[in-house]
């Protein structure tokens, strides 16, 4: 764009220059954890002058922080279970019924996304403590799967719009059910997008750490919200191991799904 | 089959349609609309469930309250600010090039939307501590001789908010630039105008509706924010999030923290509303011209 301004070699360099020291900022905080996560020493010492797996240890052999891995991802995997479904529905729903009441569904269905996640919260633990859900599993996949709704129709309501709906309707001429066309036309077509969808559910609840830090109790706490409490207290390199194989997490998962895009996509 | 059937058959068709939707609106209902309709009847009532308005004149003649929606709206407006230095030249220097290599860098920018918040608060404590690798480095390198106040204080606040913010601020602002004529800046150039000027005259106003959208999401995000004052604030920086956390954890005052929570609300609609009329009132602008 700014071609015709880049005669002079000047400007281009300099904005690269101001640009790569963004990138740096934005990439830092991540990647310093790292280093610390194999540092022999109790101190947050940069750069480590030993190195060991102590602190993974410490992580892989806690009987409290495994419960709460645990925990986490089996939150992450049944979040993405209800809210891609559902919002498939809701979506579908969107798209054909059309119009002015479609638009006001979209609407009211991305509003968790806008709301402060401590109102979401507190507001939260009000209603799970008039049904004695406060501290369960369930009190917190509520939360989970309504803050990843959003998420979820983000990515697949532009994919269903896309779709060529004279398919869908063809196979309903000729006699197939909805749920015949749906299985046979609409889910095939639909499966990168699903895929995209149940991932970004998977890693919102992964990532989500207020309603559980108020919402949560023993054994339904998370693991960020275990780190939210630790990181409270006091800092030690445990938190750099944790903050090291949680990183790996996700971007294993990010890779994995990368992949199998490209391997779709010819 | 006759009309009247025919039109039957559409009528049933779209409530089946509609009726697909009814699982996710349940829920969001449910656990996303009620809990606010709770908070905000619950900010009226007192401790036995009578009608009142004692905990918005608790809150309102606290001292705590005002030097919390002050700390909010400095931590979002200078949030924003900083964004709006750091993002909008990074923005125009993806939008300059090849969309492949811009591809590329827009992976690096989108590197810390995958990372927890936890993870990147936690490495930002162990940059900014008194004996963090920014202050020894700054030492090092002798431009101070003692270490900067950077962590649990608004300073780190600040920063760790700039940090979950300047991604998704950027993205829109390059989606604008890159709809952007080439042929205008070029004319620009031609034409004598400096690098400054055409920014200035052509650049922004043209890509006013990302800026907008951009500063929207940063003050709808950040007004609420919680993880990253209530640990890199260490204490000190109390916005709404943290007074509500606060007066719900030390004092148990549910009423109080409803009413803090509405105060919350009411800052988020109203800067939201104010941004939204702003972008109408540019659009009108843009139609009319």
């Amino acid at each position: 764009m700014l071609d015709a301004y880049y005669g002079s070699r000047l400007t281009k360099v300099a904005l690269w220059i101001f640009s790569a020291l963004v990138l740096v900022f934005l990439m830092l905080p991540t990647l310093i954890v790292v280093p610390l996560s194999f540092s022999a020493s109790d101190l947050l010492e940069f750069p480590p002058r030993a190195w060991s797996l102590r602190w993974y240890e410490a992580f892989f052999s806690s009987a409290v922080w495994m419960a709460a891995l645990r925990t986490s991802l089996l939150l992450g995997v049944l979040t993405a279970a209800i809210a891609v479904p559902i919002s498939f529905l809701a979506c579908f729903a969107i798209n054909r019924f059309g119009g002015r009441s479609a638009g006001a569904i979209y609407g009211f269905l991305l509003s968790p996304s806008v709301t402060p996640g401590i109102l979401l919260a507190i507001g939260l633990f009000f209603i799970l403590a008039k049904l004695g859900l406060v501290g369960t599993l369930t009190g917190v996949l509520v939360g989970h799967v309504v803050l990843a709704i959003p998420v979820v129709v983000i990515v697949l309501y532009p994919a269903i719009n896309r779709f060529d709906w004279a398919q869908a309707q063809a196979a309903r001429s000729l006699g197939a059910g909805w749920f015949r066309t749906m299985g046979g036309i609409i889910l095939p077509q639909l499966g990168l997008s699903l895929m995209t969808a149940a991932l970004m559910a998977f890693l919102t609840s992964l990532d989500e750490a207020v309603i559980s830090i108020f919402v949560a109790n023993g054994p339904s706490s998370t693991l960020p919200k275990l780190m939210f409490m630790s990181l409270r207290d006091q800092i030690d390199p445990t938190i750099a191991a944790i903050s090291t194989f949680w990183t790996l997490l996700i971007s294993v998962a990010l890779l994995f799904f990368n992949l199998r895009e490209r391997r779709q996509t010819p | 089959m006759n009309t009247a059937a025919l039109l039957q058959d559409v009528r049933r068709e779209r409530r089946f349609f509609l009726s697909l939707a009814v699982p996710a609106l349940v829920l969001v209902g449910l656990a996303a609309i009620l809990p606010v309709i709770w908070i905000l009847r619950q900010s009226f009532l007192t401790m036995a469930g009578d009608l009142t308005t004692a905990n918005y004149e608790k809150i309102l003649s606290s001292g705590l309250t005002w030097s919390a929606v002050g700390t909010t709206l400095a931590l979002s407006g200078a949030t924003l600010v900083i964004c709006m230095v750091l993002g909008i030249p990074l923005a125009l220097t993806l939008a300059s090039t090849k969309t492949r290599i811009a591809n590329r860098v827009l992976i690096l920018i989108m590197l810390p939307l995958w990372t927890s918040i936890l993870v990147r608060t936690y490495g930002w404590l162990v940059l900014l501590r008194r004996d963090g690798l920014v202050n020894s480095t700054l030492q090092s390198l002798g431009l101070t001789d003692t270490p900067l106040p950077l962590a649990y204080n608004f300073t780190g606040t600040l920063i760790g908010m700039v940090h979950y913010m300047l991604p998704l601020f950027v993205l829109p602002i390059y989606a604008a630039m890159r709809d952007i004529d080439n042929n205008v800046i070029r004319a620009s150039a031609s034409m004598g105008a400096s690098l400054w000027h055409c920014v200035r005259t052509i650049i922004l106003p043209l890509s006013a509706g990302g800026i907008l959208s951009g500063s929207t999401i940063v003050f709808i995000y950040t007004l609420g924010f919680f993880i990253t004052p209530a640990i890199l604030g260490g204490g000190k920086v109390n916005p709404i999030s943290v007074r509500i956390d606060r007066t719900l954890s030390t004092f148990q005052d549910w009423g109080s923290a409803s009413a803090l929570g509405v105060l919350l609300l009411v800052l988020v609609l109203l800067t939201g509303g104010m941004l939204f009329g702003l972008r109408w009132f540019l659009m009108k602008g843009a139609r009319h011209a």
